[in-house]
């Protein structure tokens, strides 16, 4: 019995010296959500550490499981490509911030056409994804391409069988541009499509456009890039045919108006200007404003911070566009909302 | 009881102590065993209380008709689960289709007409398949298979039926490659070693005298295995066959790979479709909103009673079969 006692002792000494140094020495900031930023959250978060001592746990979920962890307030802040609407925010008392910039791309398995050949406009791809179109030398697509040599040859769309922000981006783009599809489809993480396959992630819709000649998918610029895929270029809402490339990307949020009321939630779709592309969007973070462990959360601002401040080129290295610097001066600003941010001091 | 225990205990012998102890671990023996056969029910009790649970928001919000409704819309949150249950038994049952007759004839082979040498190295082959992770499969399905299927396969059968009224329809194009009649294939080959390894065992245990008598009467191997090999092993057949059956209703990785993942049911075997593992693998990390993850595990459970009603079928079958062959002798 005394050993017993002797042991419950050490035991409890050991485990008050275990917490009182990891209190000391390091904190994890826990995450969820989102898949589409976590390649440039896993990389500012090893940065980090390296810089502050301080961790990062991203569990890259989905913006859904995102959105549903911090609602049951298991992680310190939420991840979504999605940005919930200012009745929601003020319904859970969370608040929303934009993180990164990127681009979904179409891309297309055609014989002989290269990256780039092909273009493509908002109506005529939204008949496409609609079934209405269903053969590559469609008018509508040969008037768009007269010096394409287009095949008789039969359309396959492909599309993401999970729910996702890049799908998110898409429809919402598709919506924007043709009412037919905003009428019988709308745009959502995910929705009834009319026609077509449906592949599990960025992957699984780039393996599929891949394999399947005829076929046209959507996936990030990221993976259009890396995979060297056939991607198409846009026309825009000012008539100018544009190609999928950070600048463009960049310049579809320069026109845009990021208000805190809403938790800058601005899609950047169909956004106007000459060298805006058409299809793009943000992702964001999502955190409470009187958070329980008020420690824990200036944590994470602080690494967002850091991110906005010493992030930028590592973003562009992986193809994410980092935001101007007047925006990220409005999102730091926009925390003094949150429950002892106090300004990172 | 208590009391010629203690008596027992009292006269000491060595033999009635050990014999007490042998009870006593008899029955401990048998507690441990009746409690794994509990935890069985245990678990399965709990598995059904915490699916219908989880659905209960899209069982109260669409009633039974969400078994027959084809519609799966998350913007309206409307949903049903006709297509994924369609999805789910035909490519099942186009497996069986290929998987049945060929495991058959791969264990007719294996245990009659092999070459001694060549017995084990494909004994060996075909478990071999049944080791093979299922996401393997899918892989290979996708990058292999498909674009063979899609560039070679789907338009021969197209062309071949094209003049056939009801398989015209069945194999109508556009040749995707991706589609029902692909992850049935996946799955045949998947569930192919269950079928002929479990058949093959059995057809060993078939008495040599038996096959000979049938030989000796003059019975051709395809008379020997028909009427003799067969009729005797059916038992263990058609386990083997329900075994197979079983993961392919189940299966997930594999067949959301070929699949095509749309909730649409089509005349043609070569569309696209979904079944109901699938749907619940693609869609459940990002299903937002109060009905859109119960109906996924209003999905979960329907596949849960899927199965039971297919094993039980395949039990009544198997129990018909009996009583006819019991019949018969």
């Amino acid at each position: 019995m005394r050993f017993l006692t002797k042991l419950c002792a050490g035991v409890t000494a050991f485990a008050a010296a275990v917490s009182v140094a990891t209190v000391a020495l390091a904190v994890d900031i826990s995450g969820a959500g989102a898949t589409f930023p976590f390649p440039i959250y896993a990389k500012w978060a090893s940065a980090y550490k390296g810089a502050s001592g301080n961790g990062l746990n991203y569990q890259s979920i989905g913006s859904g499981g995102g959105i549903k962890q911090i609602q049951s307030k298991t992680v310190t802040f939420g991840a979504s490509d999605m940005p919930l609407s200012t009745p929601e925010l003020n319904r859970y008392g969370l608040l929303q911030f934009p993180t990164v910039i990127g681009g979904v791309v179409p891309v297309v398995n055609l014989r002989g056409v290269a990256p780039g050949a092909l273009v493509l406009d908002g109506p005529t791809l939204a008949n496409i994804y609609l079934g209405k179109i269903s053969k590559w030398n469609d008018p509508a697509i040969k008037k768009l391409n007269p010096s394409v040599n287009l095949p008789d040859q039969v359309i396959t769309t492909v599309h993401r069988s999970d729910g996702s922000g890049t799908t998110f981006i898409f429809t919402n783009y598709l919506s924007k541009v043709s009412k037919e599809w905003n009428d019988r489809v709308r745009f959502a993480t995910a929705v009834d499509w009319p026609a077509g396959i449906g592949a599990k992630g960025n992957e699984g819709v780039a393996g599929n456009v891949a394999q399947t000649a005829g076929s046209v998918g959507f996936v990030e610029y990221a993976y259009a890039k890396q995979n060297n895929l056939a991607y198409t270029k846009m026309v825009n809402k000012d008539g100018k045919t544009v190609s999928p490339v950070a600048a463009a990307f960049a310049a579809s949020a320069a026109g845009a108006s990021w208000d805190v009321a809403n938790g800058f939630g601005t899609l950047l779709t169909e956004q106007p200007g000459a060298n805006s592309w058409p299809i793009a969007g943000a992702t964001f973070v999502l955190v409470y404003k009187q958070p329980q462990d008020q420690a824990a959360t200036k944590e994470a601002l602080k690494f967002f911070q850091w991110a906005y401040d010493k992030g930028d080129q590592m973003a562009d290295g992986l193809d994410y566009v980092p935001f101007p610097a007047e925006v990220k001066q409005k999102i730091v600003a926009s925390w003094a909302q949150v429950q002892g941010w106090n300004g990172g001091k | 009881m208590v009391d010629i225990a203690l008596r027992h205990d009292a006269s000491a012998s060595p033999a009635t102590a050990r014999l007490r102890r042998y009870r006593a671990q008899d029955r401990m023996f048998f507690r441990l065993t009746l409690a794994c056969a509990l935890l069985v029910l245990a678990v399965f009790a709990g598995v059904i209380t915490s699916l219908t649970v989880g659905a209960w928001p899209a069982i109260k919000a669409f009633g039974l008709p969400f078994l027959w409704t084809e519609a799966w819309n998350p913007v309206t949150e409307k949903f049903g689960a006709l297509a994924p249950i369609y999805g789910t038994v035909v490519t099942s049952l186009i497996a069986m289709f290929f998987a049945v007759p060929i495991g058959i004839g791969i264990a007719i082979f294996l245990t009659e007409l092999c070459p001694r040498p060549l017995r084990r190295p494909i004994g060996i082959a075909v478990e071999l398949l049944a080791g093979i992770p299922s996401i393997i499969y899918g892989i290979w399905g996708l990058f292999i298979m498909v674009p063979f299927l899609q560039q070679i396969v789907m338009p021969g059968l197209i062309y071949a039926f094209s003049g056939i009224p009801v398989l015209r329809d069945l194999f109508a194009g556009p040749p995707y490659g991706i589609g029902i009649f692909t992850a049935g294939l996946i799955l045949a080959v998947m569930t192919l070693p269950f079928i002929s390894a479990i058949t093959r065992d059995v057809f060993e245990t078939v008495p040599p005298v038996l096959k000979e008598a049938a030989y000796g009467l003059g019975a051709t191997t395809w008379e020997v295995q028909w009427n003799v090999v067969l009729p005797y092993a059916r038992t263990g057949v058609v386990g083997g066959v329900m075994l197979a059956l079983g993961r392919a209703l189940g299966e997930t990785m594999a067949v959301t790979f070929v699949i095509g993942n749309a909730h649409r049911i089509s005349e043609s075997l070569l569309a696209p479709g979904t079944t109901i593992s699938a749907s619940i693998a693609n869609e459940f990390t990002e299903a937002l909103g109060d009905l859109y993850a119960p109906a996924l595990i209003e999905l979960g459970l329907i596949l849960f009673f899927v199965t039971v009603i297919v094993l039980a079928a395949a039990r009544l079958m198997l129990y018909r079969l009996e009583r006819r062959a019991g019949g018969r002798t």
